[in-house]
């Protein structure tokens, strides 16, 4: 019989809600602590240069002034996963964020004065800020530190995949399609500005970093190795954290800086960016050009897809160079598809590199993808709603690349935005001539259980009661204003039939907590909640066998509600919290705590890319109706139906925030938000210019779950972190197109590349 | 005094009511609201997102009006009434009904925006209750959901896409007693 849900399924606000809306969470920006100095860092001023000297005299002078670092005093490893990247640049500068020097001071007043009396001898070179460029042979080579594993010298890495008969397939095809789409510099523009607070204790030779990681485990191996000291004299423990969304999977090259300069001054140090350096110096969604041929059947079958992509990876390697282990997901295996041919390449250039950013690399590939369908149904002369739905994934399907599709909820997901948009009897045009309306669909595929991209996709949980019925969950995942401490208790105060404000979630302290990747992936409520699942199952066996011998009962069958276990057969019950003081006071005494790992049956892929990467999968699919306003170009998107595979609501309210906020996130993407950059150089880091929305623009958003219950899930549910962006800016493309008739091969799609599509277009007809 | 010593500037006396109690001290006349209330006062609740007035995470009120605490000069702060997040909270530790509607309605995430957020909120629902946003009979027409968008646009928030955010705005003035 299946157990009735109680709490899981409940709309629950954050369980520190109240703390964050009182003003009373410590952020990184609130932390003092005693003797603590503030720290600061010099950037190049040219983005492609040889630095002759750094005269940091007169610096040292400036009252106040506690310490200065160059290279030459310090001696660390470089960082990335390629190790290519100075924590401070000695000799050259490869891009606009490149650190020369850094300062310690007792206000921060005084160590923003002292980096303006740092004299720098710069030798300004030629810059290479176009991939294309950088792979002609008369380019320089831009990092000095790559291992020459490529064919070229500047490129960075190289993704290559393949399955089907390519070459089959295209004979076969009645149509072919091939487009070349560019992709935006995006950057996440987290509320809170980059920050950390090192404190190094020179007594113990310990290092203690308050720092907003979504990595702490990765980030302490990483750190230890930069700063070549033990990985376990590092304590890393996480503040609230005003935003994540993938910017902090890396750890940028401010963060050893700062633990340097505590190392050398024995004194905390803080470094906080203003929002001018964050927009410089904090990653973005790697800019990307992809040509894409795709073919279709006489009937509508997709046959193949054939795709190169050339990624700006910048001066230096990030994990946004690895973005194509995703993106490859969505050529080889959204939709049913023949064959499919992948390569990808990241090349240096002396722009500025890439990061990590929600959706990793699959809002560019949907975006190439959906919008190629669409001009594939034109071709055949087939409603773009059909071809979709001809060629959906389904469940039990194994994709080319090896995804098991165990179970699938991407053809309920269009039929359901179909139906709900009323797609095929939407209105064409607007309240006068001047504006047309237009509908867009697109669709989506990540991955909903992990990614075993590491050896392990693993997370820890340790599970304590105490003898007061109260309940600790000490788990490896983190918080980063997702709600995953809200899911976990809500899970334990299910199994465990306690009250949600008994549950108390420990999860900031490396130090404590035990193993896990980190957040990333989407992998928090499934990884961590089967983890703490796995816990909650062995601490009732302890509990269980300890009630049975109170209760003097052989059945060690228990149910738990009410604070209680409640026997299965007799219906005997006793008090959880009097179990727990039996287990410690009475023979045998035991303590109420039990530990597990969770491990995911993905498997890590071989070297073809070929494997079952995730524990599952989430699909999803939007429904976009837009308006656009043919004299100013201005793209007003109207309604947004969107229905995803979650596998199984947790927590409506906390899945509906995750939804709406990825969805903006995606509006913003297609629409306004665009890091320009002009040789080397950002022309607009601040928020006047770099146009992230606003309340105003806020669609309304129509959010269907579409439940399927995956045996793999925590009550069969998938992860939805990433997915409500990844469609939205392709939805939202092929509305503009469907809208105005014309073709749009670029995002952002601002007014003034639609008033030039409108202009061109209008020139073709004469 | 070596030439590259901070020259010591004129201090300025300022008093006004920060969150119902009277205060007074001392400032540099280039010293803003933002950093006076956080590093003087020790109230950490406002938050600096951009320190150039295009984020709203700083949002106090000054006299009741929402104003960007980083580009507000504290001198100006002498002799108003200064209403940070901290000021809402009871003394017993009940949530305003402002931050009350907020965590229900979800619109918490990171919640760095949160405070500034809730400052613009609640400075249009006391707008509505007291009438002055226009003139004549208080509280005739609740706003609509796009005055409450509009109201809100200078308070940016990365996590939330703004729905919950209004839709905690939209309720709190669906209450019989908004205050």
């Amino acid at each position: 019989m299946k157990k009735e849900l109680k709490v899981i399924g409940q709309p629950i606000p954050k369980q520190d809600a109240n703390i964050r809306a009182s003003g009373k969470a410590i952020y990184g920006h609130d932390i003092v602590l005693p003797g603590m100095l503030y720290g600061a860092i010099l950037r190049t001023e040219h983005p492609s240069a040889i630095i002759e000297s750094i005269d940091v005299s007169e610096a040292l002078k400036l009252p106040g002034v506690v310490c200065v670092i160059t290279a030459d005093d310090v001696d660390v490893n470089n960082i990335g996963y390629k190790r290519d990247h100075p924590i401070l640049k000695k000799g050259e500068a490869c891009c606009t964020r490149d650190e020369l020097a850094a300062v310690a001071a007792e206000t921060k007043a005084i160590a923003r004065q002292a980096l303006k009396l740092i004299k720098v001898k710069y030798k300004v070179r030629k810059g290479v800020y176009d991939a294309f460029e950088a792979l002609e042979d008369s380019a320089p080579q831009i990092n000095q530190f790559i291992t020459g594993k490529f064919e070229n010298k500047n490129i960075a890495e190289k993704f290559q995949y393949g399955h089907g008969n390519l070459e089959e397939e295209k004979k076969r095809s009645r149509h072919i399609i091939s487009r070349r789409f560019t992709l935006p510099r995006m950057t996440h523009a987290c509320m809170a500005t980059s920050n950390i607070t090192a404190s190094y204790n020179n007594l113990d030779k310990k290092l203690l970093l308050y720092s907003s990681t979504q990595v702490p485990f990765l980030y302490q191996r990483d750190m230890a190795h930069a700063l070549k000291i033990n990985p376990s004299d590092i304590r890393v423990i996480q503040p609230v954290i005003g935003g994540g969304f993938g910017s902090k999977l890396d750890m940028h090259p401010f963060e050893p800086i700062c633990a340097l300069l505590s190392m050398k001054t024995g004194r905390p140090v803080q470094i906080i960016y203003s929002r001018e350096e964050e927009f410089i110096a904090s990653p973005i969604r790697q800019p990307m050009i992809i040509d894409l041929t795709a073919g279709v059947d006489k009937d509508g079958h997709f046959t193949f897809r054939e795709i190169n992509i050339i990624k700006d990876n910048g001066a230096y390697t990030s994990w946004g160079a690895t973005t194509p282990f995703v993106i490859m997901q969505s050529f080889s295996s959204l939709y049913k598809v023949k064959a499919c041919s992948f390569n990808a390449m990241a090349v240096y250039t002396n722009n500025v590199f890439a990061g990590s950013f929600r959706g990793y690399g699959n809002p560019q590939a949907t975006f190439a993808l959906e919008r190629v369908i669409d001009l594939l149904a034109d071709e055949l002369g087939m409603d773009k709603a059909g071809i979709r739905l001809l060629n959906a994934n389904e469940k039990g399907e194994i994709t080319g690349q090896g995804l098991h599709y165990d179970t699938c909820g991407h053809k309920e997901c269009l039929e359901t935005v179909i139906e709900k948009s009323n797609y095929f009897n939407h209105k064409t045009s607007g309240k006068n001539d001047r504006y047309k309306r237009g509908i867009g669909l697109a669709s989506m595929l990540h991955v909903g259980g992990g990614a075993k991209i590491y050896r392990s996709d693993g997370c820890g949980t340790t599970l304590k009661i105490d003898p007061y019925g109260y309940c600790t969950i000490i788990t490896g995942s983190n918080e980063i204003g997702q709600g995953s401490e809200t899911v976990l208790a809500m899970m334990a105060a299910e199994e465990l039939g306690i009250e949600l404000k008994k549950i108390k979630v420990i999860n900031t302290d490396t130090d404590v907590k035990p193993w896990d990747v980190g957040v990333h992936a989407s992998r928090t409520s499934f990884v961590a909640g089967n983890s703490l699942l796995g816990a909650i199952r062995l601490l009732k066996e302890k509990l269980n066998s300890k009630a049975a011998q109170l209760l003097n009962i052989k059945d060690a069958d228990f149910e738990y509600a009410d604070n209680k276990l409640i026997s299965g057969k007799s219906g005997e019950r006793i008090a959880l919290d009097k179990v727990v003081r039996e287990m410690h006071f009475s023979e045998p005494n035991e303590l109420a705590i039990a530990s597990f790992f969770y491990e995911p049956s993905s498997k890590f892929q071989d070297k073809e890319f070929k494997g079952n990467v995730s524990g599952t999968y989430a699909f999803a699919a939007q429904s976009i109706e837009v308006e656009v306003d043919t004299y100013t170009g201005n793209v007003q998107v109207l309604d947004i139906y969107v229905a995803q595979d979650v596998g199984k609501v947790l927590n409506p309210l906390l899945l509906g925030g995750q939804i709406e906020g990825g969805i903006m996130q995606g509006v913003g993407y297609a629409l306004s938000e665009e890091l320009l950059m002009h040789e080397g150089r950002i022309l607009n880091p601040n928020f006047h210019n770099y146009k992230m929305l606003t309340a105003s623009d806020t669609p309304e958003i129509h959010f269907y779950p579409v439940e399927t219950h995956d045996k793999e899930g925590p009550y069969g549910a998938k992860g939805v972190g990433e997915a409500p962006l990844i469609p939205t800016a392709a939805a939202i493309a092929n509305a503009v197109c469907n809208a105005l008739g014309l073709e749009m091969l670029e995002l952002p799609i601002t007014p003034e590349k639609v008033l030039k599509a409108l202009d061109d277009k209008k020139k073709r007809k004469k | 005094m070596k030439k590259n010593s901070i020259k010591k500037e004129t201090l300025h006396e300022v008093t006004f009511t920060l969150n119902g109690k009277k205060v007074t001290c001392k400032i540099k006349g280039a010293t803003v609201l933002l950093d006076l209330i956080r590093d003087v006062f020790d109230l950490k609740g406002t938050k600096s997102g951009c320190n150039e007035g295009e984020c709203g995470a700083c949002t106090v009120l000054v006299n009741g009006a929402p104003v960007n605490s980083c580009l507000y000069l504290a001198i100006n702060a002498n002799g108003k009434q200064i209403e940070t997040i901290e000021g809402l909270i009871g003394h017993d530790g009940t949530l305003h009904p402002v931050q009350d509607s907020l965590v229900q309605s979800g619109a918490v995430q990171c919640g760095f925006c949160t405070s500034g957020m809730a400052m613009a909120i609640k400075s249009m629902v006391d707008l509505y209750e007291t009438g002055q946003h226009v003139p004549g009979d208080i509280r005739t027409e609740l706003p609509s959901r796009d005055e409450i968008k509009k109201y809100l646009e200078g308070n940016l928030c990365r996590c939330t896409g703004y729905v919950k955010i209004i839709d905690a705005a939209e309720k709190l003035f669906a209450k019989e007693d908004c205050r």
